[in-house]
């Protein structure tokens, strides 16, 4: 069926024919033509943020919630730039969004109009793929690829930059459209070969190790991943961005690696003579100085994108595939060989492991001034408001604290910025994911520098009817900024105090002003009751202030660039790796 | 380090070019030449990219590459399986007496004149880097003017072609 229509008009349809039901954005100029038919769209709410940042942190965190392509929307120019670093944050943590943005007319293109500002260049090297769209005539086609590309293979953002003489053009609309993308052929399927060379090696191994990553719940392979743990009964790490995609509480999981890992991933890592990395790409914060990185370790390597595969390290064994059909197929390999009577025996492994967790569990000092420890404030989280919540945070001490202190059992529930590191991440991020699971309740946790980045969309979230929850962790200073001037410049606190005195801005009235309930908590007794006031508050979002102790640091550390065996687990306090094996 | 020669064939699209170049100066990898040109089907475009690399930093550099979305395939072209060509024109001065030495280079070389003017002479020549470096030594002599060269092009020696399953797989497309 056809039907002749403009192609904002075009847009909107194809919109919702590809399944879009959430879109956060903000209009001006070259995308207006497109905001017009979106006023009448009954299928696609448009959430008006208060930043386009927002919207693109929104449309992330609505993706890791559901699992389905976020999208949001801008202008030209500076609507499109705002964008950037949304877009390249999703690309660092491969999440599918689609950014849509107006451009100047077509003949103004290249004259520097007026808001013109060359967003498919500028984000060519952050996103997947992008368009530039000139005829009215393509944009159901474009839109149709762009969700496409964005939510296969490895998923990531793309950006659909659209010119307000397209949008205004008269079309003939037809659904669906042929997809032109003959270079684009993502491979999902693993090799069988190298799949029972993988089995193999992982029955032979004495001291393996499952290093999983966030490709592994983007894969959906959560509950594969856990058949073949304990099929084989080899240990498993969760990456930062891999938390919650094997439970916390399984006795085969050893905890978080990386450079605020716990010794007893970070050892198992080490001591391991084989890495089974899924979904995970050997980034510097989990591999510390790369030389030095698991050295008596092989290598099975399985991911969905080729060019991970022996970047950062050499794979042995290299397997391209989805996820969730490599963890499939190594289930059934393993069991071929335990059929054959060959089996993985990694007792002795267990017992150096288990030695590792007795004697270096996570742990923290509380104040004797009756000030509050962070990781307290993590805990009684954890405790009260429990696994089934999603919980986001920014990035820095809070996040670190968040990753470690909490307990997460199920896949998809810690949504944080990975990869780029991206400051102002978890606020909007809440409202996306919220607004994707409106069933879940959503705790964001946040330092007090993030917070301050983007915390205007709490006065969306108020509006829109969005009740997130907000943990600052204020501890009145740029934490981890600190927490390195304290460790590596001689305590020399240049430009990270954020004025701990005087407290502007007071984030209770500022919560307020939003339209939010703000709460505020000091002490560690106080800490249980302002968490559960804020758990009976479901109609408005609500702000808690933790105000912190300021020399709070993340321990375990591996400093930057140094070997993961130089791990501390607390201020000049080394593991003694020798003695447990 | 080595050189390596690259055929990629891409979607003939605005913006490709800018794509790969991108690619390639965001990952440091350095390009040797770059040439891109029409192909037998209107479709596709081909590049010949030559890299200054190791063999792993290669495998990088196609990997990258392939994940393009408007790139179709990419072949490493054997330097002894393929067929390997630069153009270069070269003005070199010349004088009544110093042309016919200049000439008869340009036979030795079976290069071509393509310009004469009073003091100078222009010369077409076509040829792998080696040959084109040697024609240049013979000519400095006289005084090179000035001198452009392309990026090279290459081929694959047989009866194969590598656009042949491209084209099918745009054909399925159309």
């Amino acid at each position: 069926m056809t039907e002749q229509m403009t192609g904002a008009q075009a847009l909107v349809r194809a919109l919702e024919h590809v399944g879009v039901d959430t879109v956060f954005g903000i209009p001006g100029g070259a995308i207006l033509p497109a905001y017009d038919p979106l006023y009448d769209s009954t299928k696609v709410r448009h959430v008006l943020v208060r930043h386009e940042q927002g919207a693109g942190h929104a449309a992330e965190g609505y993706a890791q919630a559901t699992g389905k392509v976020g999208v949001c929307m801008a202008t030209s120019g500076p609507g499109a730039t705002n964008l950037v670093t949304p877009i390249a944050d999703a690309y660092m943590d491969s999440v599918p969004i689609v950014a849509i943005t107006g451009q100047v007319s077509t003949p103004l293109i290249g004259t520097d109009a007026f808001q013109e500002a060359d967003i498919s260049g500028i984000t060519m090297p952050i996103t997947k793929h992008n368009f530039l769209v000139t005829h009215a005539d393509d944009i159901p086609r474009i839109i149709a690829e762009a969700f496409h590309i964005a939510s296969t293979g490895r998923p990531g953002p793309v950006l659909v930059d659209i010119a307000k003489d397209a949008l205004q053009t008269m079309t003939t609309f037809s659904w669906p459209p042929v997809m032109q993308l003959p270079g684009y052929r993502p491979v999902t399927r693993p090799h069988s070969k190298q799949i029972r060379e993988a089995a193999k090696l992982m029955i032979e191994a004495k001291r393996p190790v499952l290093y999983v990553g966030g490709g592994v719940h983007k894969a959906r392979a959560s509950s594969e991943l856990l058949e073949l743990a304990e099929l084989t009964g080899i240990p498993v790490v969760t990456t930062l961005m891999a938390r919650g995609t094997f439970p916390d509480s399984h006795p085969q999981h050893m905890g978080m690696p990386g450079m605020h890992g716990s010794v007893s991933a970070v050892g198992t890592l080490q001591r391991s003579d084989l890495l089974i990395a899924l979904g995970t790409r050997f980034d510097d914060r989990v591999t510390g100085q790369l030389s030095s990185f698991a050295p008596n370790a092989k290598v099975i390597h399985a991911d969905i994108d080729p060019a991970e595969i022996s970047k950062n390290r050499h794979a042995d064994v290299p397997i391209v595939g989805d996820c969730r059909e490599v963890l499939g197929d190594l289930v059934n390999a393993v069991r071929n060989e335990h059929n054959e009577g060959r089996k993985g025996d990694y007792a002795d492994w267990w017992r150096v492991l288990n030695g590792y967790k007795e004697t270096y569990p996570l742990g923290y000092d509380q104040y004797e001034d009756g000030s509050l420890a962070p990781q307290y404030v993590m805990e009684r989280l954890s405790a009260l408001v429990g696994p089934d919540a999603i919980y986001t945070a920014g990035v820095g001490q809070h996040q670190m604290w968040a990753a470690q202190f909490i307990g997460y059992e199920n896949p998809g529930t810690f949504i944080n910025s990975g990869g780029a590191g991206t400051m102002g991440f978890a606020v909007p991020a809440a409202m996306g994911a919220k607004m994707g699971r409106p069933d879940a309740t959503v705790w964001c946790i946040d330092g007090d520098g993030c917070f301050q980045m983007t915390n205007q969309e709490l006065a969306t979230c108020a509006i829109e009817g969005v009740p997130i929850k907000v943990a600052v962790i204020n501890n009145g200073n740029l934490g981890m900024i600190r927490q390195w001037q304290t460790l590596f410049y001689d305590e020399r606190y240049s430009n990270s105090d954020l004025n701990r005195v005087k407290r502007i801005p007071d984030f209770v009235k500022l919560a307020e002003a939003y339209g939010c309930v703000g709460l505020r908590c000091e002490r560690p007794e106080d800490v249980d009751a302002t968490i559960q006031k804020a758990m009976e508050i479901n109609d408005v979002p609500v702000v808690i202030d933790f105000v912190v102790h300021q020399d709070a640091m993340v321990w375990p550390m591996v400093a930057a660039g140094t070997s993961n065996d130089d791990i501390k687990y607390a201020r000049d306090m080394a593991p003694k790796w020798e003695s447990e094996e | 380090m080595s050189r390596h020669t690259l055929s990629v064939l891409v979607e003939n699209k605005p913006g490709v070019l800018a794509r790969v170049a991108a690619l390639f100066s965001r990952r440091g990898f350095n390009i040797d030449s770059l040439a891109v040109g029409p192909t037998e089907h209107d479709d596709i475009s081909r590049m010949t990219i030559v890299v200054n690399v190791e063999e792993l930093p290669l495998e990088q550099v196609t990997k990258q590459l392939n994940k393009l979305v408007n790139v179709l395939k990419i072949v490493e072209l054997d330097n002894s399986l393929s067929v390997q060509r630069e153009l270069m024109l070269i003005k070199v001065r010349t004088d009544a007496e110093s042309r016919s030495h200049v000439l008869e280079l340009v036979n030795l070389f079976r290069a071509r004149c393509v310009d004469v003017a009073p003091d100078a002479v222009t010369i077409e020549v076509t040829g792998t880097t080696d040959k084109l470096e040697a024609f240049v030594r013979v000519l400095e002599p006289y005084g090179i003017k000035e001198l452009v060269q392309s990026g090279m092009v290459a081929i694959g020696r047989g009866a194969r072609s590598i656009t042949d399953r491209s084209l099918r797989a745009l054909d399925r497309i159309a």
